[in-house]
């Protein structure tokens, strides 16, 4: 599993509409610039692609930061 | 004894609604990210055109371009989700309009996304129990009849089309073999709640529902929840084509073109990776069209002919899935 640094700069990049180094341990994602239902599909597919965990929509409603995201796919991951 | 695809015809209606127009519409839903569904423009019907006045136009369409005579049908099959009347079925109502001949079989039926496959499943199954020769397979769809006005993300992605394909009778299978299931537990992602006969229209179909992206919708209006399809989509297809390749004895580097139903890029994007399928294998046909339902896959077909890139021998996989849930592909050779 990569490190909380590694997810954050993959996650960037995979949002590739949001300004560089805007991302950090502490951001609330739904609170993200235009926060949509295509950023939320993006998450899906990068922790499904990259780290194969399944996060549903309910377990994004449940986290708020990027760290508790992190929290989520490294217990669920294998 | 087998059946064979042997002509492709799609019908768009002549309202185009490009991005550009939609974001005049919906200011607020503008957003780079949502380039990555591949959607450019999609099609809307004109006010009391109705979805089998498109299935009208898409059999004509193809009876021309490949100069087909209506007497020589001997079935009318058809995929729709929203027929004319409660009864008598529309595909009866079309036999008449095209003018086909009394001993015309008629039947259809509302599969939705995975309607196209299992159409040509239905077809093959007609040739062996009423040695029937000449299918007319016709899908349609105004599912955006269905959409509540505020409902952005619906509009953005689907469209309204129809197609119609000729599946004709052959001593060498041409088709098959299947992979294919359903999830009836999952009937709930993609629906329309109200206004049929488990739930008739009352006060509360008419609520207004704003999700937590902001599209507003309601019970007597089409929903679906994106998520939750974009998660079985990821986990089904790839089982599934696995399945087909297994059961047709060919591996991904055997088959020459993978047709998959188009619900958006970004999914079949996601899908192909996760199969392993080379991007030049790979169909997107998406852009000019949206998601049609039913017709994504013979729309991308047809272009695929048009641009001579289908070759007399080669294989495709074409694989539906969605409202359901249900799934099914097969394999088909040219």
């Amino acid at each position: 599993m990569d490190s909380l640094g590694t997810f954050i700069t993959k996650l960037e990049s995979e949002l590739d509409t949001l300004e560089k180094g805007s991302l950090t341990p502490t951001v609330k994602y739904r609170e993200i610039p235009n926060w949509s239902s295509m950023f939320a599909l993006i998450i899906i597919a990068f922790c499904e692609t990259e780290y194969s965990v399944t996060i549903t929509g309910e377990d994004l409603r449940s986290c708020e930061t990027v760290t508790d995201l992190y929290g989520l796919v490294v217990s669920r991951s294998k | 004894m087998g059946a064979k695809i042997t002509a492709v015809s799609y019908y768009l209606p002549e309202k185009i609604i490009t991005n550009a127009d939609f974001f005049a519409k919906f200011p607020d839903y503008k957003n780079e990210a949502l380039e990555k569904l591949g959607i450019g423009e999609r099609r809307r019907v004109s006010p009391g055109q109705t979805a089998s006045d498109m299935a009208e136009a898409a059999a004509r369409k193809l009876f021309s371009d490949y100069n087909i005579d209506p007497q020589s049908i001997d079935f009318l099959l058809l995929g729709i989700l929203e027929p004319d009347y409660y009864t008598p079925p529309t595909s009866c109502v079309l036999h008449g309009k095209l003018g086909l001949p009394k001993k015309c079989g008629t039947m259809e039926f509302n599969h939705g996304c995975s309607a196209y496959v299992y159409g040509i499943a239905t077809a093959q199954g007609l040739m062996s129990s009423l040695g029937v020769k000449r299918v007319l397979f016709i899908s349609t769809s105004v599912l955006s009849n269905t959409f509540h006005p505020e409902d952005r993300s619906s509009h953005y992605v689907f469209g309204d089309a129809a197609s119609a394909t000729l599946i004709e009778y052959t001593d060498d299978d041409m088709i098959g073999p299947y992979s294919y299931g359903t999830d009836g537990s999952g009937y709930n992602k993609i629906i329309v709640e109200d206004g049929f006969a488990r739930n008739p229209l009352n006060e509360d179909s008419f609520k207004e529902e704003k999700d937590q992206y902001g599209n507003i919708t309601s019970r007597k209006n089409f929903r679906m929840d994106g998520i939750g399809v974009f998660l079985f989509s990821m986990r089904v297809v790839p089982e599934m084509i696995s399945d087909l390749l297994s059961k047709a004895h060919l591996t991904i580097d055997e088959v020459d073109h993978f047709i998959f139903h188009q619900p958006n890029r970004f999914l079949n994007e996601n899908i192909r990776k996760k199969i392993g399928i080379p991007e030049h294998k790979f169909r997107h046909d998406i852009e000019k069209t949206g998601n049609t339902v039913q017709s994504t896959i013979p729309i991308a077909l047809k272009n695929m002919m048009d641009e001579k890139l289908i070759k007399s021998g080669d294989t495709a996989v074409l694989a539906g899935f969605g409202v359901g849930l249900s799934w099914i592909s097969t394999v088909v050779r040219f």
